[in-house]
């Protein structure tokens, strides 16, 4: 039997006058997830983490942390806390002080206060000599941990993160994504993570939800968001991709603009039947496309000019104009080279077993 | 090489400046100290040195005006804070464009003299005087004045100097970050918590300046207690000018003038060092 969600939201509105940011939203979260909401600017998802912390008033709806509804409760005494994009360390408490900011509020003793600090520099992999100095005095990677240090000393019912990477550079943004991701099975705590890079999400999530104008366009694990994107707008968001426009045909076959279809007979046996008349949109991957030699087949091919190649360190990226002007893209390890000149023509082919259908896009 | 020439440099630019502090703010300083351990009554520094005036400011009294101008100055500046918290608090994180029209106000009252705008309080406060003619006229009731009494001096005090804490505490509310007041909160801190651990510490380069100012003005200060005050309490301004005009000591007046510059520069000292000035004046650390 499945455990009660630790977060339900349930038709969640949240309007800026006339403008309305989220509309009606419902998320179940479990009780030691990492979700990530993950969404380009302005999809709302700034504006659903600081309802979710309290820090703004849902329009509508309702917010539950297991039996207690939380959404008329104020930020200061909601059982959660936030990692902000700032950090919004305070710069006039040593790092001791910052850490144990939470436990002072609740009057726990100055020695209790001291240990459990030094068990949380233990934790976040700081030397002890940390506890005094200034936060001034930490780096980027530093001042990340102490603000993760503070926020588990207030020991959060669930800890918000509101895009701490972001403004690292791309070196320590790797490291400390698989240390937070680490962090969340050392802690068993519940994290929900908001971030723009679905490079992040993907790295550390469980679940991920895309956000898309004030609304979750897809809720699931990495793999099935990756492979099985239900909308044209998540299969983009999800990085590189190939998208054809299709329609069903009178035969129950599929029918497409500068792709040929050897599938027709059996594409029902792949889930990649259309009504007659009704169109879809037929994705592949980069890396499941093939070049073709003359006198191999594929299920789909398609024939254009290459264009351009890009070294991407392990693999090579390669772009092909298709004669119905479109550009794919194509990616390779480097042992599998596709080594013909710029300005070739190209055969390209892949298989039902990579490719999905997104309906009515 | 390039640093002996850049200080060099910068010796020489800061020269002109430094030629006019030592003759326009020093000089006079030192004047005045050689002047406060002459005898009494000369008007040359020609004399054996001795502290006669000094020991003249505990003889006869003079302290209770130094206590009473040091006094009203901690009031009214503890007044000040008060009423200035909510409001730079106001310009600084909430009230947007319409700070901008509350300095501009602020600074105009600024336009028109000091003691023109204390005889309109008079003029305002006396009896059959605005409010009270007024009153009187319509209703047949009267009251008292409140004039000429300590409690309408620290008014006058409040209300003169009230430019000089706004100011200085805006800016340093303003050094608060949004965000650590946020973080605050969500870790579970109160609002009264919050203004103690992050608004109070973070503001504090402000608070520091602006009280200082306000003291130190306020300390000093001599046409309230005259105009609004009547004189209910002498303050060590009033002793100063007096000793120096119709006493005809120099000495004297130049004695008390030490002691209040060295009571008044050890504060601001002792305050200047224990504030941030570059974090108030915008420049990184």
């Amino acid at each position: 039997m499945q455990s009660q969600p630790i977060l339900r939201l349930r038709n969640v509105v949240k309007k800026f006058g006339s403008f309305t940011a989220l509309h009606g939203v419902d998320l179940d979260i479990e009780e030691g997830e990492f979700f990530t909401i993950v969404g380009p600017s302005g999809s709302g998802k700034s504006t659903m983490i600081r309802l979710l912390v309290g820090m703004d008033e849902v329009t509508d709806g309702e917010i539950w942390l297991r039996d207690n509804r939380i959404d008329q409760t104020p930020a200061n005494l909601r059982p959660t806390c936030m990692v902000f994009q700032s950090l919004a360390l305070f710069p006039h408490m040593s790092v001791g002080q910052n850490i144990e900011f939470p436990l002072k509020l609740r009057n726990s003793p100055p020695a209790d206060r001291k240990k459990r600090a030094l068990e949380l520099l233990d934790l976040l992999r700081l030397p002890h000599s940390y506890y005094d100095k200034r936060i001034s005095q930490c780096s980027g990677g530093e001042k990340q941990r102490v603000a993760l240090a503070r926020a588990l000393a207030f020991d959060p019912e669930i800890l918000f993160f509101d895009e701490p990477l972001s403004a690292l550079d791309y070196r320590l943004r790797k490291t400390l994504e698989k240390e937070l991701k680490s962090l969340h099975s050392r802690t068993g705590k519940t994290f929900v993570y908001i971030t723009h890079s679905l490079e992040e999400a993907m790295v550390m999530s469980d679940r991920i939800a895309i956000m898309k104008e004030g609304q979750f366009e897809q809720i699931s694990v990495a793999d099935e968001i990756y492979g099985r994107p239900v909308s044209r707008f998540v299969a983009e968001f999800m990085g590189e991709v190939n998208l054809f426009e299709i329609e069903g045909t009178t035969t129950g076959g599929l029918h497409g603009k500068g792709i040929e279809i050897h599938v027709n007979g059996d594409a029902r046996d792949f889930g990649l039947a259309l009504e007659n008349g009704t169109t879809g949109t037929l994705m592949v991957r980069p890396e499941y496309v093939r070049f073709l030699t003359s006198s191999a087949t594929a299920d789909f091919v398609v024939r254009g000019i290459l264009r351009a190649d890009y070294a991407l360190g392990s693999r090579i990226q390669y772009e092909v104009e298709t004669s119905a002007g479109q550009i794919l893209t194509i990616e390779k390890l480097r042992e599998d080279r596709f080594d013909g000149p710029e300005g070739s023509e190209v055969i390209l082919g892949f298989d039902t077993e990579n490719v999905h259908l997104i309906r009515g896009a | 090489m390039m640093e002996r020439i850049d200080r060099k440099l910068g010796f020489l630019s800061a020269l002109p400046l430094g030629i006019i502090l030592v003759l326009s703010f020093l000089a006079p300083m030192v004047v005045v100290a050689l002047f406060s351990i002459m005898p009494p009554k000369v008007f040359d520094l020609a004399h054996i040195p001795n502290f006669a005036a000094y020991s003249v400011f505990f003889d006869q009294g003079y302290y209770k005006s130094l206590l009473w101008s040091l006094g009203m100055a901690l009031a009214s500046t503890a007044i000040l804070f008060v009423i200035c918290w909510p409001l730079a608090y106001g310009m600084a994180k909430v009230f947007g464009r319409f700070s901008l029209i509350l300095t501009i106000a602020v600074v105009m009252s600024l336009f028109v003299s000091e003691n023109i705008r204390l005889f309109g309080w008079v003029l305002t406060l006396m009896k059959g005087g605005l409010f009270e003619g007024h009153l009187r006229a319509l209703t047949g009731i009267g009251f008292d004045s409140p004039l000429y009494n300590t409690g309408i001096i620290i008014f006058g005090l409040v209300y003169v100097y009230l430019p000089f804490m706004l100011f200085p505490l805006a800016q340093g509310i303003s050094m608060v970050p949004d965000d650590a007041r946020q973080a605050a909160a969500d870790l579970g801190a109160t609002r009264w918590q919050i203004l103690r651990q992050i608004d109070l510490p973070l503001a504090a380069p402000g608070i520091m300046v602006g009280s200082l100012l306000s003291f130190v003005l306020a300390a000093g200060a001599l046409a309230e207690s005259k105009i609004l005050g009547g004189q209910a309490v002498i303050v060590i301004a009033d002793d100063i000018e007096t000793a120096f005009t119709f006493g005809q000591n120099w000495p004297l007046g130049a004695a008390l003038s030490m002691i209040l510059i060295v009571i008044i520069g050890g504060l601001a000292i002792f305050g200047v060092n224990r504030i941030d000035l570059d974090a108030i004046m915008g420049r990184k650390r």
